[in-house]
């Protein structure tokens, strides 16, 4: 790990002020940054301690959402009664991923901005356009079982890991901010993220110094089904090949709604719209089912070890689909 | 630096960069937490901070001064074990040791957490779980154990959490 100086905040207002050199990091559960750290793979010269702000609560909003507060570990928030009953993709999201002593320390905030597991963003002895601009991409033509099918590009073909933020995507959460110059921001979840292009090492919107406070929610979708359907490689702490979050509400025999987000398959939480324009108003069929994938898989693109993704998302879909919307 | 570990005060000047597990078996002679991979993904150094089982080897000790920290040493000693490690023993759950200090703290950790209420990824309903040999076998993933002693791992929890063998057998439905 190389050097770095710590200063421990005790406001969000704090916190932004002690942004004050060229690599500064807020640390809050630590759980990824800490790893990448000791391979180098992160080196700022400053740690900025959040972990103890008062950004731990779940309030309830007039809307008849949720606002989180960026400190609440995954554990509490997925354990929460309000986020049980109105959001069970979000709590079944977060269950599923990792282990039971890294939601208690991972934090909601940093869970969003987790880095890719790409096995040669992790090796510093390979060449690595997220890690080092300009380098090159070993995934191509290498190990790349586990990375994206969906909006690569030849710079990079890495994953989004979370979990979280596939389920925080299929309910259209928003993103609180406070910027250096102590503005307020609201991102919405589907502007946060960056696809790779050529530029990979940029993965979210925010600006240097710019701490994320709290994640809004919505009201629910009332009578709506909710699930979070993950496919790995093991039975319990791995990362998703594929995964679907979703919310999806059948009446009179129809499709009324369908929100669907999927991990595993590209460099950030995916959502297209055009998956649920395929199923919104049609019957929940088998015919409805594939035009969706279809949708999905436009465009879809495997790079040898993990071509399987792209029937494996279709199949993963479908599944899902006929699961949710049969009785 | 200070820190308070198993109810006593200790204080160091270590190195900015030092972890939790570093701090606790280099620093400080708590030897009984384990270096497995150093990057919390086989859960030997399991540690309980305010009562929440961590990985320490994640956790930077500078960020735990002012937390209540449990490790095996804390729990209970040769003469005085703590039903957990007691329950270790008769049921052999371990073969060489190594990852053992951290799967107690684990499941120490994740009794209470029952307790508490939280869910696992098998609850089928979140609101209400009940712990079988599936909840525990998902609840215990973060800590692996080479040997394997996995069936006696689970033998152990399960009799301190008082399962009997019609509640370890309950099966439920994998959500996914």
């Amino acid at each position: 790990m190389k050097p770095f100086s710590y200063a421990k905040a005790d406001s969000p207002e704090a916190a932004i002020r002690e942004v004050n050199t060229e690599h500064t990091r807020f640390i809050a559960g630590g759980t990824n940054l800490l790893d990448l750290m000791k391979l180098q793979v992160e080196t700022p010269d400053k740690l900025v301690d959040i972990s103890r702000l008062p950004l731990d609560e779940i309030e309830e909003r007039e809307d008849g959402g949720l606002t989180i507060g960026a400190l609440v570990p995954n554990s509490d928030l997925a354990a929460d009664r309000r986020i049980i009953e109105r959001y069970e993709t979000l709590s079944r999201a977060l269950l599923a991923g990792a282990s039971g002593q890294l939601r208690n320390k991972a934090s909601t905030g940093g869970n969003l901005l987790q880095r890719t597991r790409c096995y040669y963003f992790y090796d510093t002895a390979s060449p690595c356009n997220k890690r080092e601009p300009g380098t090159g991409c070993s995934a191509f033509g290498g190990l790349n079982r586990i990375l994206a099918v969906i909006g690569t590009s030849e710079h990079c073909i890495a994953t989004h890991p979370s979990d979280m933020a596939v389920a925080m995507r299929a309910l259209d959460a928003t993103i609180i901010t406070l910027k250096r110059d102590g503005d307020k921001r609201r991102i919405s979840i589907h502007d946060f993220y960056c696809l790779p292009g050529d530029t990979p090492h940029i993965e979210n919107v925010l600006e240097p110094g710019e701490l994320i406070t709290h994640i809004e929610l919505p009201a629910p979708v009332e009578g709506a089904r909710q699930f979070y359907r993950k496919v790995r490689d093991r039975a319990s702490y791995a990362f998703a090949l594929v995964s679907i979050a979703g919310v999806v509400k059948v009446e009179d025999g129809r499709i009324s709604h369908a929100a669907l987000a999927f991990g595993g398959l590209a460099h950030m939480p995916w959502r297209n719209p055009d998956v649920e324009a395929a199923l919104v108003g049609k019957a929940p069929t088998r015919d409805a089912f594939e035009a969706a994938a279809d949708a999905l898989l436009d465009g879809a693109r495997g790079f040898g070890d993990n071509d399987f993704k792209i029937p494996l998302a279709r199949r993963t879909l479908l599944a899902t689909l006929r699961d949710v919307t049969g009785e | 630096m200070h820190w308070t570990i198993n109810g006593q005060r200790y204080e160091a000047e270590p190195d900015i960069r030092t972890t939790l597990l570093d701090l606790a078996r280099e620093h400080l002679g708590l030897t009984g937490s384990k270096k497995g991979c150093d990057h919390g993904q086989c859960g030997s150094c399991t540690m309980l901070v305010n009562g929440r089982r961590i990985n320490s080897c994640l956790s930077l000790a500078v960020m735990h001064q002012d937390d209540e920290i449990t490790t095996i040493e804390g729990l209970g000693q040769p003469d005085n074990l703590h039903p957990m490690q007691a329950a270790f023993v008769s049921h052999d759950g371990y073969q060489c040791g190594y990852c053992t200090p951290g799967q107690i703290c684990s499941a120490v950790g994740m009794l209470d957490e029952v307790k508490k209420g939280f869910p696992s990824w098998v609850s089928d309903d979140l609101s209400s779980p009940s712990l079988n040999d599936q909840e525990i076998g998902e609840r215990m993933s973060g800590n692996l154990c080479r040997c394997a002693a996995y069936p006696n791992i689970v033998d152990a929890i399960a009799e301190v959490a008082g399962l009997s063998e019609d509640q370890r057998q309950t099966s439920q439905k994998v959500s996914g």
